[in-house]
């Protein structure tokens, strides 16, 4: 009996290996194929060094051999930034809401209402935001397809993210916490604030994570509202391109260094994404030393 | 056992080299500019209809690539939607059709005419307000063409500029995203191809398309020759067409497929049996 379990617990454990080698490999291949698209561009321009162009020229012409992608960084971290800060107080709030505040039955619906939103695809916030937001900003501040309308646009995508990773994280919060926290008789909003919100913390962060790296990589979205102008994101107002839209604009057409180019930028929002998760990673870890220190 | 692996040898020999042009009666494969792709599909699927076995296939991916592609033999037939240039004589084209581009204003701009030095202005921003022109105070929203466009290609050749001069504040991809653009911003000016946008002035989206050196923008002026700002929809090969290859493009070409056109808002050429070259 106890060795007929084990034998299938070996086949298990074989099999799930096998899945998670095919998972790592298909990333190592993704990069792997990134890398060598990209590999002209480097090639081309590493013995004089021009290839850092990507990282501090401002000006991209590639058809006229200007790689400048700083703008486009920066706008990408910049759009990123902007929507999760706004998503991220309306998604933890909702999700309070959700788990503590709201009588049963308008939670349900709440939580269909969150769902259905995350279930909306990228281009219908797309054309909502060229057809009804752009126009709306245009008629206060000219030209209206700005940083702003990519910000609101991105941010109603992320939050049913973040405000469902968190009802669900806030959720599985041991109930022993929350009945001691009572017993110590603290008023509900110091329950939620000091003892759940710390306990749950692991999953909200990598809730907004989770959104972070979706805002970083959403493409159609932002490039139907963001006016995809390369510039420094120096105003809410003023127009800029992200990364990815880039990409999307000028992929089918590029041939040559502009393709290999554009592969590149591929390869820096990659290891964006990279970096992001590793940071939140380290933001983990030195929280559980914290809880467990404390 | 022995058939059955033949057979799916046999199969995955078919799949491995679908993706290569093949010189045989069967198939074909047409790449390249997306403007021409969804008449090119129209075209194919008719043929296909009436002659059953064929089977066409036809992928995007920019004028560039169609010229690219059908030079290496990558495919049957490139889509091109402009003139051969003079370094690419070693391929020849087929005009299917016409298209215009056409500037666009909002509809309730006063504006209705710009000369070209104008429009040069406007897109290099020495001129940022529509007062400057006779229209209100109001900053102009200059729309531009992602680059590597065929659109673009045109339009900074027509007014001999460079994409580097072009100040714009909002950079698009698609004609369509062009449109819904200049129709939510009154202060907006554009270029899209004249079908789509004449196409979306009769379903009364907020638009209007402007008169270019006197001539006015219409799918007429453009089939006349007539129209300044217009560009060739060429199918090219590499070789002259025998076969099959030669049976599309005729047919291509014919007057049995000029509802088609029509329907995509493009312009039949007047004249269908000449070579663009």
């Amino acid at each position: 009996m106890l060795s007929n379990s084990n034998r299938i617990d070996r086949r298990l454990n074989g099999l799930l290996l096998s899945m998670v080698c095919v998972t790592a490999l298909l990333l190592a291949l993704i990069v792997l194929f990134l890398l060598s698209e990209a590999w002209p561009f480097f090639a081309n321009r590493e013995p004089d060094g021009t290839w850092l162009q990507l990282f501090y020229r401002q000006n991209w012409y590639p058809l006229e051999g200007q790689f400048g992608m700083a703008p486009m960084i920066l706008s990408s971290l910049a759009v990123t930034a902007g929507a999760v800060s706004l998503a991220l107080p309306l998604g933890l709030g909702s999700a309070i809401f959700l788990q503590f505040y709201a009588p049963p039955r308008s939670a349900q619906g709440f939580r269909l209402l969150l769902n259905v939103l995350a279930g909306i695809p990228s281009v219908v916030f797309g054309l909502w935001g060229l057809t009804r937001l752009v126009p709306l900003i245009t008629s206060w501040q000219p030209p209206g397809a700005s940083l702003l309308a990519a910000i609101i646009v991105l941010a109603l995508m992320i939050l049913p993210t973040i405000a469902l990773t968190s009802a669900s994280s806030l959720a599985s919060v041991p109930k022993e916490m929350l009945t001691g926290s009572m017993a110590l008789g603290l008023r509900r909003n110091t329950q939620i604030l000091h003892v759940i919100l710390p306990a749950a913390r692991a999953g909200i962060n990598s809730g907004v994570l989770l959104a972070t790296a979706r805002a970083l990589g959403e493409t159609l979205a932002v490039l139907m509202v963001a006016g995809n102008v390369v510039q420094f994101p120096s105003g809410l107002f003023e127009p800029v391109r992200v990364l990815t839209a880039n990409i999307a604009l000028e992929m089918a057409y590029a041939m040559g260094d502009h393709r290999a180019s554009l592969f590149a930028s591929g390869l820096l929002l990659t290891l964006l994404v990279w970096l992001l998760s590793w940071f939140a990673h380290r933001v983990n870890q030195v929280n559980n030393r914290e809880i467990r220190g404390g | 056992m022995v058939k059955t692996l033949i057979r799916v040898l046999l199969l995955l020999s078919v799949a491995l080299n679908l993706p290569i042009a093949q010189a045989n009666n069967k198939s074909l494969i047409l790449t390249g500019s997306s403007t021409i792709a969804p008449l090119a599909m129209e075209i194919a699927k008719r043929y296909e209809s009436q002659h059953p076995g064929v089977r066409i296939d036809v992928q995007m991916g920019g004028s560039s690539r169609g010229i690219n592609d059908a030079r290496l033999g990558l495919t049957d037939i490139g889509m091109v939607s402009r003139a051969l240039k003079p370094t690419e004589q070693d391929l020849t084209a087929f005009l299917i059709a016409m298209d215009g581009i056409g500037i666009i204003l909002h509809k309730s701009n006063e504006v209705n005419t710009l000369s070209d030095a104008q429009i040069i202005d406007i897109y290099t921003g020495k001129i940022n307000n529509w007062q400057q022109l006779g229209g209100s105070d109001l900053p102009i929203t200059v729309v531009n063409k992602a680059e590597g466009r065929s659109t673009l290609e045109l339009f900074l050749k027509h007014f001999t500029l460079k994409n580097s001069q072009i100040k714009a504040q909002v950079v698009i991809g698609e004609n369509q995203q062009g449109i819904k653009t200049v129709a939510g911003n009154p202060n907006a000016i554009g270029y899209v191809s004249i079908g789509t946008a004449e196409y979306e002035q009769t379903l009364g989206t907020a638009i209007k398309l402007l008169p270019m050196a006197g001539q006015i923008a219409t799918v007429e002026s453009v089939a006349k020759g007539y129209y300044p700002l217009s560009r060739q929809l060429n199918l090219v090969v590499n070789a002259t067409p025998t076969g099959l290859l030669r049976r599309f493009i005729d047919f291509a070409q014919s007057a049995e497929v000029r509802d088609l056109i029509d329907a995509q808002f493009f312009v039949a050429p007047l004249k269908m049996d000449s070579n663009s070259g």
